[in-house]
């Protein structure tokens, strides 16, 4: 038993390593003073050249923009549609259309990009041909597309919040007197809150993070954050990014970081509230 | 049929005495009938508890008086009024859920007040009796406490004054002691008997412990694959089983198939071989001469005393010997598990009256067992 | 009113369905019908599927694409590559994933959430920067050589970036989460007193997990696998920062189709032969996260 503890502890110390070497050694080499990127510049380095070109560099800013609103509009869109796929999905038992519903929804989770990408950019083009909507490709074509896979996560974050909680409080506030629609309100919509705050993060960054499916739906002069950077890192390591990869993932950590406080406390007046219940009962 | 004396019909009473009316209620799932021709009435202010086993339909039946299912057939009547098509918001119906189905992010007061909400009553008015029905199920001083930091108990104090506050007609109580310990679950039927007293609600009670249906229930109602098989009180149907079924259900039996022989005017007389004597039921009445029968003797009612002699014949009606087997020792009682000279094993309960009795009945020893003519059980089902 | 909320739910089920009806059923089958068209100079650049001629309507369907991808052995040996890659990355990640998913299962509940936020941090920053972060580490002049180098350990640069090792390195870093994550969920679900039991009956460590643990996990292996694995096969981003100019995954086959070579339809086809390869893979994975949330229930 106690090899076998040692071993699966080394193989996770060593994980994770793997997992954030890469990441130490972007932030780190975002501080060079060198454009060779990876041949430290003890001389002049620390420095935050690269922060200076990054926040002057119009293409990147504009492209980050584009993907920040892109990212609200389908994260936002995403949670909608995927709380109702959830909801039918957790709550109406067996409906005509469950199974197609159900197919459609987990389907675009593991769907090659390019295969999405390329479907929903032929699907658009076909929709032009027929009823001249949409007008070419862009921002609009985007945010449907990124709504379409976003909503796939929502609906699985939302259905398992909704399987863990017993049917019978909808039951109980119906038997109560509330209409179905004072039901969602009051009692569905309060529970499964916390996976919709959870899949609406999810889809933003799922969206701002999209390329693959982007790069086929976008238009000329709609170039999202991850399409200029590809387009830049594919022909060699450039310094700012490292400075936008560093930035970014400050941002992250930091939320990340707050997240987890914050659910540490709650935990902890849980448990509080447990033994306070316990001791209710002697 | 039972031969014995018909237990009150299903009706029961005088019709004007039906408050809620099951009418020829069925309810099927595909193929599978959960509840299958089932009619009901019950009185107003009376207990009525629905047990049987999983799956029996009990709590389908009871989803049915509350409005989650639509009956497939038959009709649903509270005080004359057609509940069939009524959705559950509009019912003056309400249930305690076996889960107790508390908010979880609504504090004690919240959940208790959410019925009234609905009614749009005044903020003081919903104040006011939300208070009240607090302190009847003793719980005015926790109003602010969230149900996680409830006990079990105390959850279903809330569970059950949240369901009484909007003084509902009819009081659907679905397995409403099941997740309490054993000691709490005793000292709560009794304080659930009181609330019911002290406000006169009906209560329909659906549990699949005997026991629980015993001391709550004015009358039960046993139910197995879907139907009704016998309403009554308690003591009917514990002395007066009309089935096999419900002989075995409620409490434990002995039961011995038999062909009636004579049938006289000091009851019938039923020849048994898995008894290896004859049994005289002075209660039971009808049988055909030569009729194939079941007697059921509950293991209380026999006696057994040690055996003078060696195996012999049987000496006369309503006695056996045998040979004792098993002895379980229980504190209250004993059981002990006899083999018949037939090879039949009987149970047979005994109360421990006596602190150390000096020669008890030991294993292998030779006994005689004997009951009172009133005590066999005819059934012809 | 019974009516009403019958009529209510059937709005709620059919507004996501028609909208995945729209935008992800139908897209389908008009890459389906796409890849049985010719291409032409046109806008769109493929025949129509129905076509008028001496006033009949004609029903057209062109095999050419596809006969374009059997007969040309470029296609076929980036079909099989694509395969090998991602069943090679998928084994990697099922390695690597699951003692670690296994020491996060048994770890103490104080570290748990933590150690989790550590698998599941990397996945919310961004995967295209992740994947560049390695052409830093990769390259000729990079972080590993320049390591190397300096501690003697090589004399010459070793050429680790544009290899299949590269690919390998990218997939297993970037997907890694998808296996560890599955895995973890199930593992933790674990009873621990049936290792006890089974080593009160003799069995030693090893075959005790043989026999008790890995049974068990099967469920969280396939849905980790199958996560990797899927879009593994299509994968476009990894293979064209890190991989191999000479040897193109399927992925970047059907983009390049698309974009260089303006062929619609051969591009269609390539997404439908992908499909068909990942039909069974994908209905397998739906039918374990069914039985997951089933079982959650």
């Amino acid at each position: 038993m106690r090899t076998r503890g040692l071993f699966t502890r080394v193989a996770l110390v060593l994980g994770l390593v793997f997992l954030y070497v890469p990441i130490i050694s972007m932030i780190v080499f975002s501080f060079n003073n060198s454009r060779l990127v990876t041949v430290w510049d003890a001389a002049r380095s620390p420095t935050l050249k690269w922060y200076g070109v990054l926040v002057h560099n119009e293409q990147i800013l504009a492209a980050a923009w584009l993907s920040i609103r892109i990212a609200v509009v389908a994260a936002s869109a995403a949670v909608v549609l995927g709380t109702l796929a959830g909801v039918a999905l957790a709550r109406f038992g067996a409906f005509r259309a469950r199974l197609l519903l159900a197919g459609m929804v987990t389907a675009p989770i593991v769907m090659p990009e390019v295969i999405t990408g390329l479907s929903l950019l032929l699907m658009f083009v076909a929709l032009e041909q027929l009823i001249g909507w949409p007008k070419g490709t862009g921002a609009v074509t985007i945010a449907l597309a990124h709504i379409t896979f976003c909503m796939a996560y929502v609906t699985v974050v939302v259905q398992s919040r909704l399987a863990g909680f017993d049917e019978s409080l909808e039951e109980a506030a119906m038997d109560l007197g509330a209409r179905p629609l004072k039901v969602f309100f009051r009692i569905t919509l309060p529970l499964i809150l916390p996976a919709i705050a959870s899949g609406w993060l999810l889809a933003f960054t799922l969206s701002w993070d999209d390329l693959v499916i982007t790069q086929f739906v976008a238009g000329p002069g709609s170039s999202t954050l991850p399409m200029v950077v590809f387009s830049k890192v594919r022909f060699g390591v450039t310094p700012d990014v490292n400075a936008l990869a560093t930035i970014l993932v400050l941002l992250v950590a930091t939320g990340i970081a707050v997240s987890t406080v914050w659910m540490r406390y709650q935990q902890r007046r849980r448990e509080r509230d447990l033994q306070l219940a316990a001791a209710a009962n002697l | 049929m039972s031969s014995e004396v018909p237990p009150p019909a299903a009706a029961g009473s005088a019709p004007d005495s039906a408050y809620v009316r099951i009418r020829d209620v069925s309810k099927k799932f595909g193929d599978f009938a959960a509840v299958d021709h089932v009619s009901l009435d019950i009185r107003r202010g009376e207990i009525f508890c629905l047990l049987g086993g999983s799956g029996s339909g009990k709590t389908t039946l009871l989803r049915m008086l509350a409005g989650f299912e639509a009956p497939t057939t038959g009709s649903i009547e509270i005080e004359g009024q057609d509940l069939s098509r009524v959705p559950p918001y509009e019912r003056p119906v309400n249930m305690m859920f076996q889960s107790y189905a508390l908010f979880p992010h609504m504090s004690v007061e919240k959940n208790v007040a959410f019925g009234l909400e609905q009614e749009h009553l005044g903020r003081d008015a919903i104040r006011r009796q939300v208070g009240e029905i607090l302190d009847i199920v003793k719980m005015g001083d926790f109003g602010a406490r969230k149900p996680h930091q409830l006990s079990g108990g105390q959850r279903q104090r809330v569970a059950l004054a949240r369901a009484l506050v909007k003084r509902p007609k009819l009081l659907l109580l679905d397995e409403p002691l099941a997740a309490l310990d054993k000691k709490l679950r005793e000292h709560t039927q009794f304080e659930l008997l009181n609330i019911q007293q002290r406000l006169g609600v009906t209560f329909i009670v659906v549990t699949h412990d005997q026991e629980e249906a015993m001391t709550l229930g004015t009358r039960l109602g046993v139910m197995n694959q879907g139907r009704i098989v016998q309403v009554g009180t308690p003591s009917d149907i514990y002395e007066s089983p009309a089935t096999r079924f419900v002989a075995d259900f409620i409490g434990s039996v002995n039961m011995f198939a038999g062909e009636v022989y004579a049938n006289g005017g000091e009851g019938l007389c039923i020849r048994s071989a898995d008894l290896g004597c004859t049994v005289r039921a002075e209660r039971a009445t009808g049988g055909a001469q030569g009729a194939t029968v079941w007697t059921a003797i509950r293991p209380e009612k026999i006696q057994i005393t040690r055996a003078a002699q060696a195996a012999g014949p049987p000496a006369a009606e309503n006695t056996a010997s045998g040979t004792v087997k098993e002895i379980a020792y229980m504190g209250d009682m004993s059981i002990y598990l006899v083999r018949l000279d037939s090879g039949s094993m009987v149970r047979v309960t005994l109360p421990n009256v006596l602190r150390g009795t000096e020669r008890p009945i030991a294993r292998e020893e030779r006994v005689a067992l004997s009951w009172h003519g009133s005590s066999p059980v005819v059934l012809t089902e | 009113m019974r009516l009403s909320q019958a009529t209510g739910r059937r709005l709620i089920a059919a507004v996501p369905t028609l909208w995945l009806l729209l935008l992800f059923l139908i897209p389908f089958l008009i890459v389906f019908r796409i890849s049985f068209s010719e291409v032409r100079l046109a806008i769109p650049p493929y025949t129509p599927l129905l076509a008028w001629h001496h006033g009949a309507l004609h029903f057209e369907v062109h095999w050419s694409a596809y006969s374009f991808l059997f007969t040309d052995p470029m296609y076929v040996s980036s079909y099989l590559y694509s395969l090998k890659v991602a069943a090679v990355s998928t084994l990697c990640c099922l390695f690597i994933g699951y003692p670690m998913a296994y020491a996060i299962a048994r770890s103490g509940p104080a570290t748990r959430p933590l150690l989790l936020m550590l698998i599941v941090l990397p996945f919310w920053t961004s995967f295209l920067l992740r994947v560049y972060a390695w052409i830093g580490l990769l390259k000729n002049n990079g972080v590993i050589n320049n390591v190397l180098l300096s501690l003697h350990l090589i004399d010459h640069p070793l050429a680790l970036l544009q290899t299949d090792f590269a690919v390998y390195i990218g997939i297993v870093y970037s997907y890694l989460p998808f296996m560890i994550l599955p895995l973890y969920a199930n593992l933790e679900k674990h009873d621990e007193t049936l290792l006890e039991a089974a080593a009160d009956l003799g069995a030693r460590p090893w075959r005790a997990f043989a026999r008790i643990t890995l049974p068990q996990s099967l469920p969280g292996i396939a849905a980790g696998s199958l996560l990797v694995f899927i879009p593994a096969v299509g994968e476009y981003v990894i293979p064209t920062l890190l991989g191999r100019p000479d040897q193109l995954m399927i992925g970047r086959v059907l983009s390049d189709e698309f974009f260089e070579n303006r062929d619609w339809p051969v591009a269609s086809a390539v997404a439908i032969l992908i499909l068909l390869l990942l039909i069974v893979p994908i209905l397998l994975f739906q039918r374990v996260e069914r039985r997951q949330l089933e079982t959650e229930a």
